[in-house]
C-alpha cells in the first residue's frame, strides 16, 4: 500500500490572518512539504498542474526534478498532468527525463483539468476534452514504447520518423494512473490499458466514488488484465487533526468555511458526513481512512490533500508530523485482511522485473561530429 | 405506471404558485388513467441547491428530487415571476440538473405573478429555457395573476394545458420515441461505451 500526499499548489489567503503568501513562499513551501513527506516515511508526493493564478503549479516537472534531487526514496507523481492541453510529445520527453534523473522514482496521473480558459489558451477546445485525453494518451504510449513513431491524428501536427528522447529508463515507461471525478469514459480508458485509476474522492460522496471504481474494476477484468479485485486503484483523502478532536474542528473551521472549492456552501459537519473529509483526532482519521476499503475494496494508493485553503506552512508540517505518528498503524490496518493475490501499485522496479530485467533503451544514431547531421541525411540531400 | 413530477418554486406558505401547481397536477391526473404524482417543492431544497452550485454534488434530498425529474414521464413546472423572469431558485434547480435529464420529456410550463402584465414571461423566458433543455413543451402555458384566482377562465386554461400534457405523456414513451436521449453519467456507469468506440469517436472529425 502506498500512502502519500498531493497538492494543487493554490495560493490562498489565510482566513484567520488575512495574509496571502507570495508565489515564492508557496513554491518554496511546496518543496519543504515534499521533503517532510519523505522524512515521515510517506511513499508518494504528487503535484497538480495549473496555468493560472492563484496557483503556483505550472511547470510540474521542474518542481518534481528539484524535489527529486533533494530526496532519496519518495515516489514523485502528478495529480494531475493535463493530457488534454499539454503536447503528449513534451510529456513523453519530460517524464522520461525525470525517470533518468531520479532513477525511476516517478509515475504520473493523467487528468483533463477543470479551468475552462486553459483550453483556448493552449489552442484546444474544452468540448473535445474526452477526445483529447484519448488521442493524446494513445500517442504518449506509442512515444514511450516505440523507438520510431509515425503518427497522424486529429489534434496534433503529424509525426514522421520521430524518436522521443530520452528513451524511458531501462526500457520501461513510467506507470500511469488516470484520474477523473465524474467521467466514466476515463475509468473505461484506464481499464482498457490496464493502467491505474485514481478517484479524487475528496469532493464527492462515497457512493459516487464507489460507482466509478466499480466500473473501472469490472472493465479491467473485461479487458483481460486480471480479476476485478486486482485492478490498480488510488483514492484521494483529506483530513485535519489535533490530539483533541474539538481543537481540530475549531482550528479548521475558518479554513473550511472559506476554502476555494466548497467554502460558503455546506457546513463542515454536513461535508464531513457526505465526503471523506475527516476533522478530528488522529485515531478518527486513522479509522475513517481504513474504512474507505469498505466501498472500494483493497486498493493500492492513498493520497491526502494537506496543504490548501490558506493553511500556514507551519500547520501543514504539524499535520504531516501527526500523519507520521499514525502511519505505522495505518499501514498495519491496510495490511489486515488483505488477500495475498492483491497486487501492490507498480513501481519502476516491479515494472522492470515484469519486463524481464533492465534494458538499455538508448537509440544510438550516428551523427557527423561537425554538423550534427547523420551521414544518410547528407547522402539524401546530395541525391 | 405513468409518473408525473410537479416542480414548484413558490416561496411563501401557502403560495399561489403551489396552488396553481396543485390545480395543474389534479387536472393532469384526471386526464390520465394510472399516474403517480411526486411534488418537488424547491423552497425546501434551497440550501441544498446553493450547496450543489458550490460543491458540484447534490445532497440526498436534492438527489432524490433530481432522480424523480430525470425518470418522470411528464413534468409540471411552476415559478413565480421575479424581476420579469422565472425566479432564481427555479432556474438554479434546472441549472444543476444533469445535461440530458429532460431530453424528450413533456413539460407543462406555468407561472404566477401579481398582475397580468407579466403573462408573456411564459413565452420569453420559460419556453426557451425548456427548449434549450430539449424538453417537449406543451402548446398551452398557464399564467395566473392574482386576479385569475377569482374567475373561471383559469380553469379552462388549466384543463386544456393538462389535457395536452396528458396526451403527450400517453403517446410519447421515453423509451420508444424517436427522441434521441443524451447519455448521462448514470447510463455510462451502468453500461460503459466500449473503449474502441471512444477511440473511434476521438478520431472522428
Amino acid at each position: 500500500m502506498q500512502i502519500g500526499i498531493f497538492t494543487v499548489g493554490d495560493v490562498t489567503a489565510d482566513p484567520t490572518t488575512g495574509r496571502t503568501p507570495t508565489e515564492h513562499e508557496r513554491i518554496k513551501a511546496t518543496v519543504q512539504i515534499a521533503k517532510k513527506a519523505e522524512e515521515i516515511g510517506l511513499d508518494v508526493f504528487a503535484t497538480g498542474e495549473h496555468h493560472n493564478p492563484p496557483f503556483i503549479a505550472s511547470n510540474p516537472t521542474a518542481t518534481l526534478a528539484y524535489i527529486g534531487a533533494q530526496t532519496e526514496n519518495i515516489i514523485l507523481s502528478t495529480a494531475t498532468t493535463l493530457i488534454t492541453t499539454t503536447d503528449p510529445v513534451l510529456i513523453a520527453e519530460d517524464y522520461a527525463k525525470i525517470q533518468h534523473l531520479t532513477d525511476g522514482r516517478v509515475d504520473l496521473m493523467m487528468g483533463r483539468g477543470n479551468t475552462g480558459p486553459v483550453y483556448p489558451w493552449f489552442g484546444k477546445d474544452i468540448r473535445q476534452g474526452i477526445n483529447l485525453a484519448i488521442e493524446n494518451y494513445a500517442l504518449l504510449r506509442r512515444l514511450w514504447t516505440e523507438d520510431v513513431v509515425n503518427w497522424e491524428g486529429r489534434f496534433r501536427t503529424p509525426l514522421q520518423g520521430y524518436t522521443s528522447t530520452p528513451r524511458p529508463l531501462d526500457g520501461v515507461a513510467p506507470f500511469v494512473w488516470h484520474g477523473s471525478i465524474r467521467s466514466p469514459e476515463i475509468a473505461e480508458q484506464a481499464a482498457y490499458y490496464g493502467d491505474g485509476f485514481f478517484h479524487n474522492h475528496i469532493f464527492w460522496p462515497a457512493g459516487h466514488t464507489q460507482q466509478m471504481v466499480d466500473l473501472y474494476r469490472r472493465r479491467f477484468e473485461h479487458y483481460g488484465h486480471g480479476p476485478a479485485d486486482t485492478a490498480i486503484v488510488g483514492l484521494g483523502g483529506q483530513f485535519f487533526m489535533r490530539e483533541n478532536s474539538q481543537d481540530a474542528v475549531n482550528e479548521f473551521r475558518p479554513y473550511f468555511d472559506n476554502a476555494p472549492v466548497y467554502g460558503h456552501g455546506p457546513s463542515l459537519e454536513d461535508f464531513t458526513e457526505a465526503t471523506p473529509l475527516t476533522v478530528g483526532s488522529p485515531q478518527q482519521v486513522l479509522e475513517r481512512t481504513l474504512s474507505f476499503r469498505d466501498y472500494v475494496g483493497h486498493y493500492q494508493r492513498q493520497l491526502f490533500l494537506v496543504d490548501h485553503a490558506g493553511l500556514p506552512l507551519k500547520t501543514v508540517l504539524e499535520q504531516l508530523d501527526l500523519l507520521g505518528e499514525i502511519l505505522p498503524e495505518m499501514r498495519k490496518g491496510f495490511a489486515e485482511g488483505r488477500p495475498a493475490h492483491i497486487p501492490e501499485a507498480p513501481t519502476h522496479a516491479s515494472l522492470v522485473a515484469a519486463a524481464g530485467g533492465a534494458k538499455d533503451s538508448t537509440v544510438y544514431a550516428e551523427a557527423d561530429s561537425a554538423t550534427g547531421h547523420r551521414a544518410e541525411d547528407e547522402l539524401e540531400v546530395r541525391a | 405506471m405513468t409518473s408525473l413530477v410537479v416542480v414548484s418554486a413558490g416561496l411563501s406558505n401557502p403560495s399561489s404558485t403551489r396552488l396553481l401547481a396543485e390545480r395543474l397536477s389534479a387536472a393532469t391526473v384526471e386526464a390520465l388513467e394510472d399516474v403517480e404524482v411526486t411534488h418537488v417543492e424547491l423552497r425546501d431544497l434551497a440550501h441544498q441547491l446553493t450547496d450543489q452550485l458550490l460543491t458540484g454534488f447534490p445532497a440526498p434530498e436534492l438527489a432524490a428530487a433530481q432522480e424523480a425529474v430525470r425518470s418522470a414521464d411528464g413534468l409540471v413546472v411552476v415559478t413565480p415571476v421575479f424581476s420579469a423572469s422565472y425566479s432564481g431558485l427555479f432556474k438554479t434547480f434546472f441549472d444543476v440538473l444533469e445535461t440530458g435529464a429532460l431530453d424528450g420529456t413533456p413539460v407543462l410550463i406555468a407561472a404566477t405573478a401579481g398582475t397580468a402584465r407579466h403573462s408573456l414571461v411564459l413565452e420569453h423566458a420559460l419556453r426557451p429555457l425548456f427548449a434549450y433543455l430539449h424538453a417537449v413543451v406543451v402548446p398551452t402555458g398557464v399564467f395566473a395573476a392574482t386576479d385569475d384566482f377569482a374567475g373561471t377562465d383559469l380553469d379552462l386554461r388549466v384543463t386544456r394545458a393538462a389535457g395536452e400534457l396528458a396526451a403527450l405523456m400517453g403517446k410519447v414513451s421515453r423509451v420508444d420515441s424517436a427522441v434521441t436521449h443524451r447519455r448521462t453519467v448514470e447510463d455510462e456507469l451502468a453500461e460503459p461505451t466500449p473503449f474502441e468506440e471512444l477511440m473511434r469517436r476521438a478520431s472522428q472529425r
